[in-house]
């Protein structure tokens, strides 16, 4: 059966944080459903007794010691700010509620 | 002698004897570029005076007898999405248009230790993503040997800026195939190195657990020597693997003889373009006349390895491009509120293939439908690794095609993403094993398009890689290396 | 019908490390707004995570402290949202295998001990600060953001849903505030938000097992907060349930001012936070060795010093907790304990007059020499000197740090110890009172402990009270 994508592309673009116009929003519920469809033919195998594979360097996790290093000057935070206001970054009002 | 048509290996001879300075090599590949970048548009931006400043101060520390790297004064071009500091840093993308990184790479930091006078930054696909570089938001790169057809792509910039003499040597990524598949449309060599090779930190981030930086150049013995300058373990980038580095010239001239080398069934398929079906398989002879056992694989996941990876690779990429939100830095569309905000400068500043793959990756990771696509994908990923992990338990290298077809035309697959992702299905098994792979030319089709042969290996075998390859340059006529860029105009250069 | 309050809590804790989880920067409090911010912090393109070692180590210690069980493979898994201050537009937070799992803490309540199970432990990145333009963030026309504190580490804490009572939260808390303190991972600054708690609360009858519908309650800045919002909560769900209505599952804050709960509005159902491991950061594996040379350095924890204060030195059960809660002059209890074997005494002083003392002077125990508090305790028992000179030379003691034996020298303060020395002002008193004299004969002894307290007056209070009293009844009763 085939994946018809056009009723998630709402709630996936939302997730996304991605304004998406109708022309847009049409043609991509059809290439994902597409693309979809043959990305699922993964679901064929039988994986249930195989692990995950997240990362394929074998080794543990690399340590620092707890050193400070120089961090950048000010000027080089804020270089690339869209919107800035003294030494902060600036955002529009914030309606929705923090997250947990 | 044209400066311009030397490969890096000449190049460093002629500075380290003193026969030229590393200014006149630098202007010698500016004026080139002059002349054959309008018409193939491979850089995003020039870096003209940074290259000479640097090549002035190798050619002062040369002559006050210092004892420089190989490498040094030789010049090179790289993806513009390795960042460097001070100097805009795009990813070819709307949203990062006016970023300037305040931090260099690791390997951009190699590369200036070592003295290599950098010309620009190349043009790719939008953050990596495609294989065309044709979803560059500026412009298309063109392919020199028929500016009608595509270069390839992600690293389709830094292709042709070696293929057409703009730059000795480049560097570009490969996720999926970036630097192999235009390297085998271009006909250059390009080497994907083992994932933990090389240092990720400043490489723009598509797919994390994908994604590694590499050479393209002219030759085999190019491509090592810049290697040596940018293979290592790095405090910053926990992924970097503490490995010893070998020197990869040391056994460039080695043969192929008693090597064990296996064709992959599955990338000589019947589906593919016969000229280049043929050209592998002819390679292959050569090899075994010389020296080399040669049998048939079977790499039996390579049919999964697309689905996988077009899940793995979207869903990292949908969380590593959460961060371009108008916050910090990148394009803003503005908005009343912080929601509309985020939305309209993401919608607006991605182009559709990033977006599309932000929407693949974002759903395969929801709620829902992890185990289903993710999960499962990555589970698929330990039964490729299996995969090659047998095969290489026989044999020592992995041969096949490295793209189905040749160059396709400009046009021909953007409106139609699955096309289009099919021009990597020889590319991205071995990526998700993280097994070193590279290609090289093996030939030249009927329509006078490069035709690419890949070979992979098992980890941090680059070195053999490398030898087979310049085994196979000896071999060859080395004309056939260059394209003549035939002109709209009319003629050749 | 009768309910039962069910709490569960999750803490979050700011780890004292001098750099960040994941980069260099400094994590020091108070600077200038992005002067701790480097390229990994700021997430700017390219930018890679590496592990802070420190931060594992305290990290290790705390679970080990609250006995929760280590794993020996643990992972960093993202967790994805939008958020200003958040600069990756995700967390690296541990999701399906965090640190350790398990563990409990022993609170006691109403004189029973209560083992407060947990369910994990567990290490994340800390997120950026906002600065709203308006009062509140959600009448604000713009927002301000900070990122000095994006990355420094964050260890989350998460009990199991088995407090009962806000008053059990909040003891569970100081109990907890008071391991963490001892472990030395974090100065536990509610106030500037180094120690955050979340909580969720629901009932459910009496004897039912499945657990009601939860709410969440956010921004309870103290723990006198948590217990006001706690059982504010509770009353309201159960005037709620008693009149016959459902409890919705929101998220609420609380409201310092109006002290109530106020659901949030906006917020959509529960969010999709897209958890996957993090590509960047290979598995955390620690080694029993790792682990065992952590558990070898682990200092004595609250419980075992108040058992130990009261096995040790016969001390009751409120001084165990004080001299543990307060651990300087629990400290200072043992050094000096070791000089001055009257241990009964001593915590008398210690936490009477001594801590009175550095009260006043603003002085700590810390700075106090506990040789020198066992010298003067031993001096009164000696009789060297009376209880006020005593008190005397402490106030002087706390202040200039000088000994006991120096100060009375110096002060001529030795206790008059020869009845000549007396006889004489005691003649004198007898003399220039004779109405009080007459009043003691007739039988009220009041008009002794005046006569008393005349003749020391004349002594500057360095005679012995005792002997005084003997002397002077003799006096007037021999007529
Ligand atoms: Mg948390
Ligand atoms: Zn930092």
């Amino acid at each position: 059966m085939a994946i018809d994508f056009s009723r998630e592309v709402d709630y996936v673009a939302r997730l996304a944080r991605l304004t998406l116009e109708p022309a847009e929003k049409e043609r991509m519920a059809g290439q994902l459903s597409d693309i979809l469809d043959t990305a699922r033919r993964i679901q064929e195998l039988d994986t249930s007794a195989v692990e995950p594979t997240s990362h394929v360097v074998d080794m543990p996790a690399v340590l620092r010691d707890d050193q400070t290093r120089p961090s950048l000057i000010l000027s080089r935070v804020l270089q690339n700010a869209p919107r800035r206001q003294k030494e902060y970054f600036r955002v529009p009002s914030i309606i929705r509620t923090d997250p947990d | 002698m044209k400066l311009y048509e030397q490969t890096a290996s000449s190049l460093s001879q002629l500075l380290q004897n003193k026969e030229v300075s590393s200014v006149e090599v630098v202007l010698s590949f500016l004026d080139r570029i002059e002349l054959i970048e309008p018409y193939v548009k491979a850089f995003i931006t020039h870096t003209p005076a940074m290259a000479l400043e640097t090549a002035s101060v190798v050619d002062s520390r040369r002559s006050g007898g210092e004892e420089l790297h190989p490498l040094a004064g030789v010049p090179i071009a790289v993806k513009d999405n390795i960042s460097t500091r001070g100097l805009r840093t795009t990813c070819a993308s709307k949203i990062l248009e006016n970023y300037i990184p305040p931090y260099d790479a690791t390997v951009i930091e190699s590369l200036k230790t070592a003295g290599l006078p950098l010309l620009g930054k190349t043009n790719m696909d939008e953050f990596a993503m495609g294989s065309s570089t044709e979803n560059s938001a500026f412009y298309p790169t063109r392919n020199p040997w028929d500016l009608e057809r595509v270069p390839g792509g992600s690293s389709g910039g830094s292709a042709v800026a070696v293929s057409t003499g703009m730059t000795p040597l480049a560097l570009g990524s490969d996720t999926g195939g970036s630097i192999r598949q235009p390297a085998s449309l271009c006909g250059l060599t390009g080497l994907r190195p083992t994932y933990g090779r090389v240092s990720r930190y400043g490489l723009i981030a598509f797919a994390s657990s994908l994604d590694q930086i590499g050479p393209l150049s002219l030759t085999a013995r190019d491509s090592a020597m810049l290697m040596n300058v940018i293979a290592g373990h790095d405090p910053l980038d926990s992924t970097a693997v503490s490995e010893a580095v070998p020197d990869y010239t040391a056994h460039l001239e080695d043969g192929v003889k008693k090597l064990r080398i296996g064709v992959i069934k599955q990338n000589v398929a019947t589906g593919f373009d016969p000229e280049i079906t043929a050209a592998v398989m002819k390679t292959v002879t050569l090899f075994k006349d010389h020296g080399a056992e040669v049998d048939e694989v079977s790499l039996p996941l390579t049919d999964y390895g697309l689905g996988a990876y077009y899940l793995i690779a979207p869903s990292e990429a949908s969380s590593n491009l959460g961060r371009y939100d108008g916050v910090r830095y990148g394009y803003n569309h503005g908005g009343d509120n912080i929601e509309t905000m985020f939305s309209a400068t993401r919608g607006k500043g991605f182009g559709a293939e990033v977006k599309r793959r932000i929407m693949i990756g974002t759903y395969a990771l929801s709620a829902g439908y992890y185990d289903a696509y993710y999960l499962q994908a990555m589970k698929v990923r330990t039964l490729i690794r299996r995969d090659y992990e047998a095969a290489f338990r026989r044999f020592d290298i992995l041969v096949g095609a490295t793209t189905p077809t040749p160059a396709f035309k400009i046009g021909e697959k953007i409106e139609d993403p699955l096309q289009m992702y099919l021009s990597d299905v020889c590319n991205i098994t071995d990526a998700l094993a993280g097994v070193p792979s590279l290609s090289v030319p093996c030939g030249i089709s009927s329509e006078g398009l490069p035709l690419g042969m890949q070979m992979t290996a098992s980890p941090f075998r680059e070195g053999l890689l490398l030898k087979a390859a310049c085994f196979l340059e000896q071999k060859r006529d080395p004309v056939s290396l260059r394209p003549r860029v035939k002109l709209p105009e009319g003629g050749e250069v | 019908m009768k309910y039962e309050v069910v709490i569960g809590l999750e803490i979050h804790l700011e780890l004292q490390t001098l750099s960040k989880l994941f980069c260099g920067c400094s994590t020091t409090f108070g600077r200038e707004p992005n002067t701790n911010c480097c390229p990994v912090c700021l997430g700017l393109p390219g930018s890679l995570p590496v592990f802070n070692r420190r931060a594992i180590e305290m990290a290790v210690t705390v679970a080990l402290a609250l006995n929760s069980c280590i794993h020996p493979q643990s992972r960093f898994d993202r967790k994805n949202y939008f958020y200003p201050d958040l600069p990756k537009a995700y967390q690296i937070s541990q999701y399906d295998r965090p640190l350790s799992g398990g563990g409990f803490l022993q609170i006691e309540f109403d004189e029973e001990v209560r083992n407060i199970s947990l369910e994990r432990v567990h290490l994340e990145e800390e997120a950026g600060k906002l600065i709203h333009s308006g009062e509140s963030i959600m009448g604000s026309e713009y927002s301000l953001v900070d990122y000095n504190r994006a990355g420094i580490p964050l260890l989350e804490i998460v009990t199991a849903p088995n407090l009962a009572s806000g008053r059990e939260a909040r003891l569970f808390l100081e109990e907890l505030r008071s391991v963490l303190l001892y472990t030395g991972a974090s100065d536990c600054k509610m106030e500037e938000g180094s120690l955050r708690c979340d909580a969720n609360i629901s009932l459910r009858p009496a004897g039912q097992k499945e657990l009601g519908t939860k709410v969440e309650v956010k921004n309870m800045n103290s723990f006198r907060s948590v217990e006001l919002a706690l059982n504010f909560e509770a009353n309201r769900q159960e005037e709620l349930l008693s009149a016959g209505g459902v409890v919705v599952q929101e998220t609420c804050h609380w409201d310092e001012e109006k002290k109530e709960t106020i659901p949030l509005r906006g917020k959509e159902g529960s969010s999709d936070y897209r958890y996957f491991p993090e590509p960047d950061l290979l598995p955390l594996v620690l080694e029993d060795s790792f682990i065992n040379q952590i558990a070898a350095t682990l200092p004595e924890l609250p419980a075992s010093r108040r058992v130990r204060l009261k096995e040790q030195y016969g001390l009751s059960g409120s001084e165990a907790v004080l001299f543990t809660v307060n651990r300087p002059l629990g400290d200072f209890f043992e050094a000096a304990a070791k000089l001055y074997s009257d241990y009964k005494n001593l915590s008398k002083w210690v936490r009477g007059d001594l801590l009175y003392q550095l009260r006043e002077s603003g002085k700590t125990a810390a700075e106090t020499d506990p040789q020198k508090f066992a010298e003067l305790l031993t001096m009164l028992d000696g009789g060297e000197i009376n209880r006020p000179v005593a008190k005397e030379l402490l106030t002087e003691m706390v202040l200039s740090g000088k000994s006991p034996q120096k100060l009375v020298r110096e002060k001529g303060l030795e206790q008059i110890a020869g009845d000549e020395q007396l006889l004489p002002l005691i003649e004198q008193v007898i003399a220039e009172n004779s109405d009080a004299v007459e009043s003691y004969r007739q039988g009220k002894d009041k008009a002794l402990a005046f006569l008393v307290g005349k003749v020391m007056a004349m002594t500057g209070g360095r005679a012995d009270p005792g002997r005084l009293n003997e002397i002077l009844k003799e006096k007037i009763s021999r007529g």
